[in-house]
């Protein structure tokens, strides 16, 4: 492996790590945001009407 | 001290929900196979480019554009598209935000059923392969890669019973609505996954030279093939000769890739590529942005569809960068480093290239975890988590077409279900039967996994930016947002995205179609996958099949009232 190798390996990988790391400290310290932040509910509201 | 402990534990479960919705198969699977097919830093380098500029702006633009829909009344890409241009072509467009999730699950169920099988055959103990040689063999016979129609017996090691199981299972959880259990399973499954992907990494970047007959083949030897920005070849130095370039990784193989240059009396050369020579090649382009879009799930279509179900104050901001980046993780961080350099470890570089672009890891894990202890267990739970992490991401595949149909037809949604699962039954099917090389999931793959979603992720970015208008996009993409998105991004969203993918598009087109290789400046042949077209049954019939669907698709969105309704301004309501 060469010192670019290295060097592009370790920046892509640091750079992914800190930002879901900062994803991950921004959704367990922002006020009042939990509610609002949502995944993919798989859950749709068209499940629950009637046929 | 009970309310800040709820609080906490709500905003853990959130983030295991974004995780769990983001991590798929195209992270531990997809993504090794095209890094390797691309193998270098450069396929990296166009990777990473790739998130910055298209994936997560378009990510950001197709929350916005749904939740603004579904404000209005409209679930589906074509309602969408309808309701926010106003206009009469939207609607048609909008079909590709259908056929790619619907077609897309066609072969992501079969890959899937791979998952259970080879998890459910660990924890038998029939899957232990101690050669390169036989785990390609138990793959081949569970696809039935080597001949059409081979993986239609019925046994523990064929894909068949696996994939109707799988299947079954899937449309149950759909029709009966239970998807809810299922999502909650998968997110107590997701840090175990993750857990066991540190683990496997662990072992693999502790593997050294598994092979002792070929001590160039190492861990390290992995790492450089996929990390390295230049590459260096052994190639004939007479155009005509039948011998085939190859690539050369680590100080020992190219010490012994020189001996090799010096014996053959100047018939062979090493040819060293440097990473701007490697960028020209637009294929790589293509797909390292496809690999973005179906990692991230963005231009599939799935994202406008779900975001369209959520309230107008609901954050879209950070919710798309939280599962962006929980994504990028698992994939740059942990499936990139597993399978890559185990393969060359185990197999060399020179095979590593030709493994399609979801075998790599069925021929390589097996391997690793033949070489662990209580490897049996660890294997089964990995492909396990695997099909978990697959369940939910092929269940929201489904929500796409079954949001069109309710829309389009005004039907209910267990006839929905019915007919998306007529649909893609005999999809599946035909991806099962035509199984030798692969070569239906692969075509479908390119055509529908690569190249609709570069279309779909460009016209959406162009709908954003300037139909809809970049003023507008913005203000309707920060409403509610827990973080505000930089004021850069819109000149990133309304000028640089297009421009990009354009660019690439245009290259794509200049090499693949018309064959001129932008590499080498000179007229050459096109791409395997427009000649196979002429010459492959397999291929000529998946786009054929494809070109069926989009009909069935096409009159159906042409007859719809709720679509005329969408064009003219109205709600569904109204």
């Amino acid at each position: 492996m060469t010192t670019a190798g290295i060097f592009i390996m370790l920046g892509s990988v640091g750079t992914v790590t800190c930002l879901f790391s900062w994803c991950i400290y921004k959704v367990l310290t922002t006020p009042k945001e939990t509610g609002k932040i949502h995944a993919v509910d798989l859950h749709t509201p068209d499940m629950d009407q009637p046929e | 001290m009970s309310a800040p402990k709820e609080a906490w534990s709500s905003r853990l479960g959130v983030i295991l929900a974004v995780a769990g919705s983001a991590v798929g198969l195209g992270n531990f699977l997809r993504f090794p196979g095209l890094a390797a097919q691309y193998g270098g830093g450069a396929f990296m380098i166009a990777y990473a480019v790739s998130f910055l500029i298209i994936g997560l702006p378009i990510g950001w633009a197709e929350w916005a554009m749904g939740r603004y829909a579904g404000q209005l009344g409209y679930n589906s890409c074509p309602g969408a598209f309808a309701s926010i241009t106003r206009s009469r072509w939207a609607k048609y467009a909008g079909i590709i935000g259908v056929m790619v999730p619907v077609m897309i699950y066609m072969y992501y169920v079969v890959i899937e059923s791979w998952c259970l099988g080879y998890a459910i055959n660990f924890w038998r103990g029939d899957l232990a392969p101690t050669a390169a040689a036989a785990s390609g063999d138990i793959f081949e016979t569970f696809t039935g890669s080597g001949a059409d129609g081979s993986a239609l017996a019925i046994s523990w090691k064929t894909a068949l019973p696996w994939l109707v199981g799988v299947f079954v299972f899937n449309f149950w959880l759909i029709y009966r609505g239970l998807s809810k259990g299922i999502e909650k399973m998968c997110n107590l499954g997701m840090p175990l996954l993750i857990v066991l992907a540190i683990i496997l990494l662990v072992r693999v970047l502790t593997l050294g030279a598994p092979d002792p007959a070929r001590p160039n083949d190492t861990v390290a030897a992995g790492l450089g093939y996929l990390w390295n920005p230049t590459k260096v070849n052994v190639v004939p130095t007479d155009p005509t000769s039948d011998v085939k370039p190859y690539e050369v990784v680590g100080t020992g193989g190219i010490a012994e890739a020189k001996a090799t240059v010096a014996a053959s009396g100047g018939r062979l050369a090493l040819q060293e590529v440097g990473v701007i020579t490697q960028l020209r090649n637009p294929k790589l382009w293509l797909s390292a942005a496809s690999q973005i879009f179906f990692s991230l799930s963005v231009g599939f279509g799935v994202i406008i569809v779900y975001s369209s179900y959520m309230r107008k104050d609901d954050d879209v901001v950070l919710s798309g960068l939280t599962a962006s980046s929980a994504n990028e993780f698992c994939e740059v961080g942990l499936g990139g480093l597993i399978s890559v350099p185990a393969a060359v470890a185990f197999l060399g570089v020179a095979s590593v290239a030709g493994q399609g672009t979801f075998g790599l890891g069925f021929n390589v894990l097996p391997l690793v975890f033949a070489k662990m202890p209580a490897g049996a267990f660890f294997g089964g739970a990995f492909f396990f988590m695997l099909f978990l992490a697959a369940v939910t991401s092929s269940i929201s595949m489904l929500q796409p077409g079954i949001a069109f149909l309710e829309e389009a037809m005004n039907i209910g949604r267990k006839m929905s279900v019915t007919v998306l699962g007529f649909l893609t039954c005999i999809g599946s099917g035909f991806v099962m039967y035509f199984s030798k090389d692969l070569k239906a999931l692969d075509t479908i793959d390119f055509w529908v996994g690569t190249f609709l979603i570069f279309v779909l992720a460009t016209i959406q970015i162009i709908i954003f930016g300037w139909v809809w208008g970049i003023d507008k996009g913005f203000a309707e993409l920060n409403q509610g947002a827990a973080i505000r998105v930089p004021q850069f991004f819109r000149i990133i969203m309304k000028w640089v995205c297009p421009a990009f993918l354009l660019t690439v598009f245009a290259m794509w087109f200049l090499d693949s179609i018309l064959g001129f290789d932008l590499v080498r400046l000179q007229w050459g042949a096109v791409a395997s996958y427009v000649t196979d077209l002429r010459s492959n049954l397999a291929a000529q019939l998946s786009v054929a099949f494809i070109l069926i669907v989009a009909t069935f698709f096409f009159l159906i969105t042409a007859r719809s009232h709720a679509f005329l309704r969408a064009e003219k301004g109205l709600t569904k309501h109204d």
